[in-house]
């Protein structure tokens, strides 16, 4: 593996990526707002946020696509500003979009991308067959690019991204339009590579399972800002009860946001509109109960509940106050009311 | 250098992988050059005039004579007898017929006694190139009939005696060489102008922009590529043209050499040209509303279809920079006169200069970035 991250004078452990206080400012706009992590050699790093967060643009300035406007950005002990060619010699980078030549076969793309990264001849084709059986592809190293399903192009965008030996690897949105069997087969690939090939990864991502599954640690962009980082576990633990209850009341009343905050073991409650609440709790069986029982006192319908452990989603709503889910929505179309049917 | 090459055989295995790109670009040049070929350029006949005999004398039966003799030679035009002058004038307004002659009373006596005798001509003047034509038959005609039966010993008048140093060249092989030109443009136009936006839009060139390729390789490669493409239209056009039109050049290995040179330096001016048009450009749509208008900008004035000294000040200016001016120039100093390299010299030399500079120019405007 070629690039390692540890290349200092000092010996000591460098991280693989070094972020410090980056802005990125067009015209007034400030897309991202003085922005500061790490990410450690070998590990998989998120960064989650919903569609404008800020994540591609980090991401950009990272792999040198975009000029930072101030602060730092170190990859594999690189200033990606000073030594932008040192950086992009030790990085894979996937972008959002598919970009594969579709013209040409599977095997002409990776050996068009082997020579832009100067793999020197003797190791291409050894490199391309690697990285070909590495995303299951070599069967299909002489199909056009364009007989190819989406799921295979983004696995021919991998191997792409890989078949120059880089140790670090940047990956915008990876499975963003796959279907949930494509994005489960992907995220497996990007597992075993990571194992294999001993790869440190940045990805960013709006799908929180994504990130969940897939990460070692993830950090929440919100209007450019970071809001939150840590392990998966941490995000959860850093937010007020372990458990979730979903309840939805026959009937909205107002009284009921006060009636759940003042149950035994409750944390936290959400609102939502037509009766509906999220109850965070430390204590999931024994809410549910209390709930159920003063429901029943009150004479009160309950129409659905739920328990659930805390999910990424909560964390989100629990940082940034909202739902990711929501802002998704909210950035495509507004669904209408079905005539006749109360929301 | 390798990473430049990566580039180029990435767009030539494009290219050669769908051979749209050669179809679309040698299309529009080819139906040109046989329809306007064949449409511009020949000579008129079947025109439909009118003859008013309002003499009748033998003066003006001799005039209808020569006018028979032209509808069933050369056959620039056909005459039908008239009696109503006014029935005449209208038909050619009404665009029945195409001219009327109207040979007054009196004709066949003015002429014997050498007064001033005179044949009325009716043209529909909105179309000059008819009219053009039958005024200058029938002033041929006049001409002839107006010589004397015995010609005088000593000639008084002047004549002009024309040397054609070429043979007849037909419009269609004048045209060839706009057409070779128009077929390397519109192979720039798509295959380096549109493709490029097109890549840049899905992004393609961010992928090239994450490895190590240097500016200057990256814009070399899209570069040296569109030179590439725009050769081999020219070069096909040229074989292909020059078999249609009937040009035996192409056989000499001296003026095929002069030929290829011409070709080089008007893809490297073209590309060179259009890299500097479309380097700041990321909409895909903006070549594609280009296209016509550069194409009316530069073909046109370039001296393809009419020569350059018919145009007024201001359009010979654009024909004074326009690398189309100098591309037609050298092909037809080559293709139609077989003028050899003192006839090409200076072509090449604006040529490759324009293209150099071109790039000299657009490749700092070039953004490594996104």
């Amino acid at each position: 593996m070629s690039g390692s991250a540890t290349s200092s004078g000092n010996g000591a452990m460098r991280a693989a990526i070094k972020v410090e206080n980056i802005v990125k400012r067009y015209g007034t706009f400030e897309a991202v707002k003085g922005v500061s992590f790490e990410v450690a050699n070998g590990e998989i790093f998120g960064l989650l946020g919903p569609n404008g967060a800020g994540k591609s643009t980090l991401i950009r300035m990272m792999t040198t696509l975009i000029p930072v406007t101030s602060g730092r950005a170190l990859v594999a002990g690189h200033d990606v500003v000073k030594e932008p060619n040192a950086v992009r010699n030790l990085i894979g980078v996937i972008p959002q979009a598919l970009t594969s030549d579709q013209d040409l076969t599977v095997e002409e793309n990776l050996i068009i991308y082997a020579k832009l990264y100067s793999v020197p001849r003797a190791k291409r084709q050894k490199n391309i067959d690697a990285v070909l059986e590495a995303v299951d592809l070599s069967k299909w190293r002489d199909a056009q690019t364009k007989t190819l399903s989406g799921g295979m192009r983004r696995r021919l965008e991998i191997a792409r991204g890989l078949v120059h030996d880089p140790s670090i690897f940047f990956l915008d949105e990876p499975t963003t339009g796959l279907d949930p069997v494509s994005r489960i087969a992907v995220w497996e690939m990007l597992n075993n590579l990571k194992k294999s090939r001993n790869l440190t990864m940045l990805l960013t991502t709006h799908y929180m399972e994504e990130a969940d599954r897939l990460c070692d640690r993830i950090a929440i962009v919100d209007h450019g800002n970071l809001v939150a980082l840590g392990t998966p576990i941490e995000l959860k633990q850093s937010v007020p009860g372990s458990n979730v209850v979903e309840v939805r009341f026959d009937r909205e009343n107002e009284q009921w946001m006060a009636r759940l905050k003042a149950l035994a073991d409750v944390t936290d409650v959400q609102s939502q509109s037509g009766g509906f609440y999220r109850v965070l709790t430390s204590n999931g069986s024994q809410t549910t109960t209390q709930l159920v029982e003063l429901a029943a006192g009150l004479r009160e319908q309950i129409t659905s509940l739920s328990v659930q452990n805390t999910s990424l989603d909560d964390v989100f709503v629990h940082y940034t106050g909202r739902q990711l889910r929501d802002e998704q929505v909210k950035s495509v179309f507004t669904m209408p009311p079905r005539p006749g049917v109360q929301p | 250098m390798n990473r430049m090459f990566a580039i180029i055989e990435r767009e030539m295995r494009k290219f050669f992988r769908s051979p749209m790109l050669m179809i679309m670009s040698m299309m529009l040049p080819i139906v040109q050059l046989v329809i306007l070929g064949h449409a511009l350029g020949g000579h008129i006949t079947g025109a439909r005039v009118a003859v008013v005999d309002e003499d009748r004398g033998p003066q003006a039966v001799k005039v209808k004579e020569a006018f028979d003799s032209v509808a069933v030679n050369i056959a620039t035009f056909k005459t039908t007898p008239y009696n109503d002058e006014q029935q005449a004038r209208e038909d050619v307004r009404t665009g029945k017929v195409d001219a009327a002659v109207i040979i007054p009373p009196q004709f066949s006596r003015r002429v014997y006694a050498k007064d001033a005798a005179r044949i009325g001509l009716v043209v529909d003047n909105t179309d000059q190139i008819m009219s053009g034509a039958i005024e200058s038959e029938m002033q041929s005609l006049v001409d002839a009939v107006n010589q004397p039966v015995i010609q005088d010993r000593i000639v008084k008048n002047i004549a002009l005696r024309i040397v054609e140093i070429y043979p007849y060249v037909e419009y269609m092989k004048y045209l060839l060489s706009g057409s070779i030109a128009l077929a390397m443009y519109i192979s720039v136009m798509i295959g380096g102008g549109m493709l490029y936006i097109d890549d840049k839009a899905r992004g393609v060139h961010e992928g090239y922009l994450v490895t190590p390729i240097s500016k200057l390789e990256l814009v070399m490669g899209l570069n040296v590529a569109g030179a590439i493409k725009a050769v081999l239209s020219g070069i096909s056009l040229t074989i292909i043209g020059s078999l249609m039109a009937g040009l035996g050049v192409i056989f000499h290995p001296g003026a095929l050499f002069y030929l290829f040179l011409l070709i080089l330096g008007t893809s490297i001016a073209f590309n060179g040209m259009m890299f500097l048009m479309m380097v700041r450009v990321d909409d895909p749509l903006v070549p594609r509303a280009m296209f016509g208008v550069l194409n009316t900008l530069l073909f046109f004035p370039s001296g393809a279809i009419s020569p350059v000294a018919q145009f007024p000040n201001w359009l010979r200016w654009i024909a004074v920079i326009d690398p189309f001016t100098y591309a037609i120039h050298g092909f037809k100093a080559i293709l139609l006169k077989d003028g050899g390299f003192v006839s090409i010299q200076m072509d090449l030399a604006f040529l490759f200069l324009f293209g150099f500079g071109s790039l000299f120019i657009a490749t700092p405007l070039f953004k490594r970035t996104l």
